[in-house]
């Protein structure tokens, strides 16, 4: 059973005024358990819109979200426990820090969900822990933090929630690329370690490219597609005439197609694109070593 | 949502309103509040309207802009019309139920209230509709000028009002935000006792403090690389001119305004 | 060509007010570079590599701990002629809400030049100059509300071209940027310094935003590791990845595919190089009679 489902969803802004706008179109969606989902579109696609949907935040002006096979909007009481399901990280979360110390900032959510002063306690030294947060700095004011440290404490405020899917807008704007491999490689090990499905929204598709199972992409309020990252860059000339970047090597290979120079396979991760390269070489009897 | 309010918003036009001189457009607001408080009679709110009506519609701004700016103050609106009708107790009673009396007076006080408060909306949004922030702010700092010879610090207080203005929008824009991440949180924000609900402000307000502090560290930083001094020997993209239309605008307003004393004379 | 930024033995180092006897937190460890008038540099580094810094010292922000920087023939430490420094060398920053200082995108391009004094006459010709130089002359009624953060950014880019600079330093403008915010503003910039001749210097962590530029400084923990060509640096895969930077996925593949022991030219920075050389790589053994593009190690 699918764990995310949205039916005919559509959100509509100011409804009824002059700055009406039509922000999700009639999107319908399936997101397996367990996926690790690439989400891209650019600004102004609605991304922001619909991921805001599946923790209840806004409210679809038509249409249904499935959480677990149960419509979230059926009991109205019962949305602050969707948002516990469905974590979401927002853009730049650093700016959400407010507590004394790194600990009691990390167990906001935890606190907020009513558990025990124990579970609280595990659960914010673990996801300290799998983030990398060294635990002598849970004592720390979260204002004395490294700009990479903080971002790392406010996604663990989510984590510490549990929820069976973690949502995070742009987890590495502004961050340098070492910092944005460091958070990439926690969320794809949290997402190993847990089994968890997480959404990860980000304008870089080289990121994207290199992490996700499947991508989901914007367009204009609609939605483009929801596939496996393989089928999705097949389809990079759509996407990049949608004003959305694909990888540079997905590029250099379309040149090559261009110029006839077929692998007959979609590239875009630059070790597979070495590998592709060197088993060719190999065929053609150019290269000895295996 | 917060981004809904719309007074104190400036929609660019070329209108003859917004073409006037703000500082007149200031002298002519001053002058059109003492003109609705001084005309209460039928004819006094009807010269009021004749003016506000034109004005609006001078200003080519959508009508809708005003019923917008008039909704948020409605329950007051109500609030003021009720507390006449109850309170004055002039001429024919209408009207009793228990203690309460409904006399002509009071619904005549309450309606002629209503109408100057609309009017007093909807001619003051007028002026900050028309004119830039900006604008309004240089005109004040030249209309309160002579005061710098008091030591009032007029350029500090005019270039406050320029950035506070400035970021506005910036910081209703980041609380919707702030809120959003912490309800995603489970932060119950408009729920709960009255203590429960300062309480449920901190989450909120903390991230909003840090971050405006951010930005006014940035932005002093920024300004300086810009050569800001200060006041002293400033100069002015848009320099204020007052022409043949101003005055005839302020003309046209004291005309107003002498009809409506000399209604009240006649009456 | 002049020199137009230059730093000599430049070192900084942030001292704790409240407590002079403590451990300060040396940040620029003697930085020497100059900067020709006309190019386009990048500065490349991780957070806290002291990239910022040193950008804060082109402008006036920060003064020297010791060493000297002038830019333009001024001694930025000379207080009295900080005004003049500023003029010459414009600052954008990376936030561009926290820049804009007023309702009206037209006064705020002004707003340095309200400072400067400069007569209402021609302030108007260089306010339009600059709008139009940053493609925003249609929005200048409109408010920073309206606009997107590359628009922002440009008229950031704008405030600062209406002084008429020699020289912009732009501190990490496109960081906070969606892909299309980060395209207009570079084109913007690399118009600015192909038109106008504008000395650009470019803070950033973007490699293919290096990768364009006429020279690459990269800076690691307070001093210069590399300084030369983009495709000189970026050839240094190992060591740039071992500081926390990355290299344009085209370099990377060609890296992997030397380590694998095929001959290409490390040099390789744009995707038609790239495509050129693979290309290479197939039709000589297409041809079957010359084998010198590939040399497999056995």
């Amino acid at each position: 059973m699918s764990i995310l489902k949205t039916e005919n969803l559509t959100y509509t802004y100011s409804q009824g005024t002059p700055f009406e706008k039509t922000a999700v179109k009639n999107v319908n969606l399936e997101i397996e358990e367990g996926e690790l989902v690439g989400v891209m579109g650019h600004t102004g696609s609605g991304k922001s819109t619909l991921i805001q949907h599946f923790n209840g935040l806004l409210k679809p002006t038509s249409g249904r979200i499935l959480l677990e096979g149960k419509d979230i909007w059926e009991n109205k009481t019962e949305i602050r426990n969707v948002r516990f399901k469905v974590g979401l990280v927002f853009q730049y979360p650093e700016y959400q820090l407010f507590e004394e110390t790194v600990f009691k900032d990390i167990a906001f959510g935890p606190k907020n969900m009513g558990l025990d002063k124990d579970e609280i306690e595990r659960r914010v030294r673990e996801t300290a822990e799998n983030l990398g947060l060294p635990q002598e700095c849970l004592e720390r004011s979260p204002f004395e933090l490294s700009g990479g440290q903080k971002r790392r404490v406010a996604i663990a405020g989510v984590m510490a929630m549990e929820p069976k899917i973690l949502i995070l807008d742009e987890p590495t704007a502004g961050l340098d690329p070492h910092g944005r491999d460091v958070i990439l490689g926690q969320i794809k090990q949290y997402h190993k370690k847990t089994g968890n499905t997480v959404l990860i929204v980000s304008h870089s598709m080289e990121d994207i490219a290199k992490y996700a199972d499947k991508i989901l992409v914007m367009n204009k309020s609609e939605l483009f597609c929801y596939d496996t990252t393989v089928n999705v860059f097949s389809r990079s000339k759509e996407i990049e005439a949608m004003g959305l970047d694909v990888p540079q090597i997905t590029r250099v290979f379309n040149a090559l197609e261009q110029r006839g120079l077929n692998f007959g396979k979609q590239v875009y991760t630059v070790e597979y694109a070495k590998e592709l390269i060197m088993k060719k070489l190999r065929e053609r009897g150019k290269v000895t070593r295996c | 949502m917060l981004k809904d309010i719309t007074i104190g918003q400036f929609f660019p036009g070329e209108s003859l309103l917004h073409r006037l001189d703000p500082r007149f457009k200031i002298i002519i607001t001053c002058i059109f509040v003492v003109m609705l408080f001084i005309g209460d009679s039928v004819w006094g709110l009807v010269i009021g309207s004749v003016f506000t009506f034109g004005a609006i519609a001078l200003s080519k701004i959508p009508n809708r802009l005003f019923v917008k700016s008039i909704k948020p103050i409605f329950p007051f609106l109500i609030f003021t019309a009720v507390l006449n009708l109850v309170f004055i107790s002039d001429g024919d009673v209408l009207f009793k139920w228990r203690f309460i009396k409904v006399t002509e007076g009071g619904i005549e006080t309450s309606v002629y209230m209503l109408v100057r408060i609309v009017l007093l909306i909807a001619g003051s949004s007028l002026l900050t509709y028309t004119t830039s922030p900006i604008a309004l702010t240089d005109a004040l700092e030249q209309l309160m000028s002579p005061l710098k010879k008091l030591k009032f610090p007029v350029h500090e207080l005019s270039m406050m009002m320029t950035i506070a203005l400035r970021f506005i929008p910036t910081l209703i824009e980041e609380t919707d935000k702030i809120m959003s991440a912490q309800k995603a949180r489970g932060a119950e924000i408009d729920s709960g006792s009255l203590r429960a609900r300062v309480k449920n402000l901190i989450p909120i307000l903390i991230p909003l403090f840090v971050s405006s502090f951010r930005r006014a560290e940035e932005l002093a930083t920024a300004m300086e690389c810009r050569c800001y001094n200060g006041g002293d020997g400033r100069t002015r993209l848009r320099q204020l001119k007052s022409g043949g239309r101003d005055f005839a605008a302020l003309a046209v307003t004291c005309a107003f305004m002498g009809a409506i004393i000399a209604v009240n004379l006649m009456l | 060509m002049e020199d137009i930024i230059v730093s000599e033995n430049l070192r900084f180092h942030y001292t704790n007010e409240y407590d002079e006897k403590a451990a300060v937190t040396e940040v620029l460890k003697g930085i020497n570079i100059s900067i020709k008038k006309g190019s386009f540099t990048a500065v490349l580094g991780h957070n806290g590599s002291g990239k910022s810094t040193l950008a804060k010292h082109f402008n006036g922000i920060l003064m020297p701990s010791s060493g000297k920087v002038f830019v333009c023939g001024i001694d930025t430490s000379d207080e009295n002629r900080l005004f003049e420094l500023r003029q010459h060398a414009g600052m954008v920053f990376q936030n561009p809400d926290n820049q804009i200082v007023a309702s009206i995108i037209e006064e705020d391009v002004a707003f340095a030049l309200e400072n400067l004094g400069v007569a209402p006459k021609e302030m108007r010709q260089r306010v339009d100059d600059a709008l139009k130089a940053v493609g925003m002359y249609e929005y200048r009624y409109h408010s920073p509300s309206q606009l997107s953060g590359g628009q922002k950014q440009r008229v950031a880019i704008a405030g600062i071209i209406a002084m008429r600079p020699e020289c912009i330093i732009l501190d990490e403008p496109t960081a906070m940027l969606d892909p299309q915010g980060r395209k207009e503003v570079l084109k913007t910039i690399r118009r600015l310094n192909r038109e106008a001749g504008i000395t650009i210097v470019l803070i950033t962590h973007y490699m293919d935003e290096a990768a364009q530029s006429d020279r690459v400084v990269v800076l690691d923990k307070g001093q210069v590791v590399f300084d030369d060509v983009p495709s000189e640096v970026f050839s240094n895969v190992e060591e740039l990845k071992r500081i926390g930077l990355d290299v344009p996925q085209t370099t990377e593949l060609v890296y992997l595919l030397r380590k694998e022991g095929i001959d290409l030219d490390s040099h390789i920075i744009s995707e038609d190089e790239c495509a050129d050389a693979i290309e290479a790589l197939f039709r000589t053994s297409n041809n079957n009679d010359d084998d010198k593009a590939v040399q497999a190690a056995s």
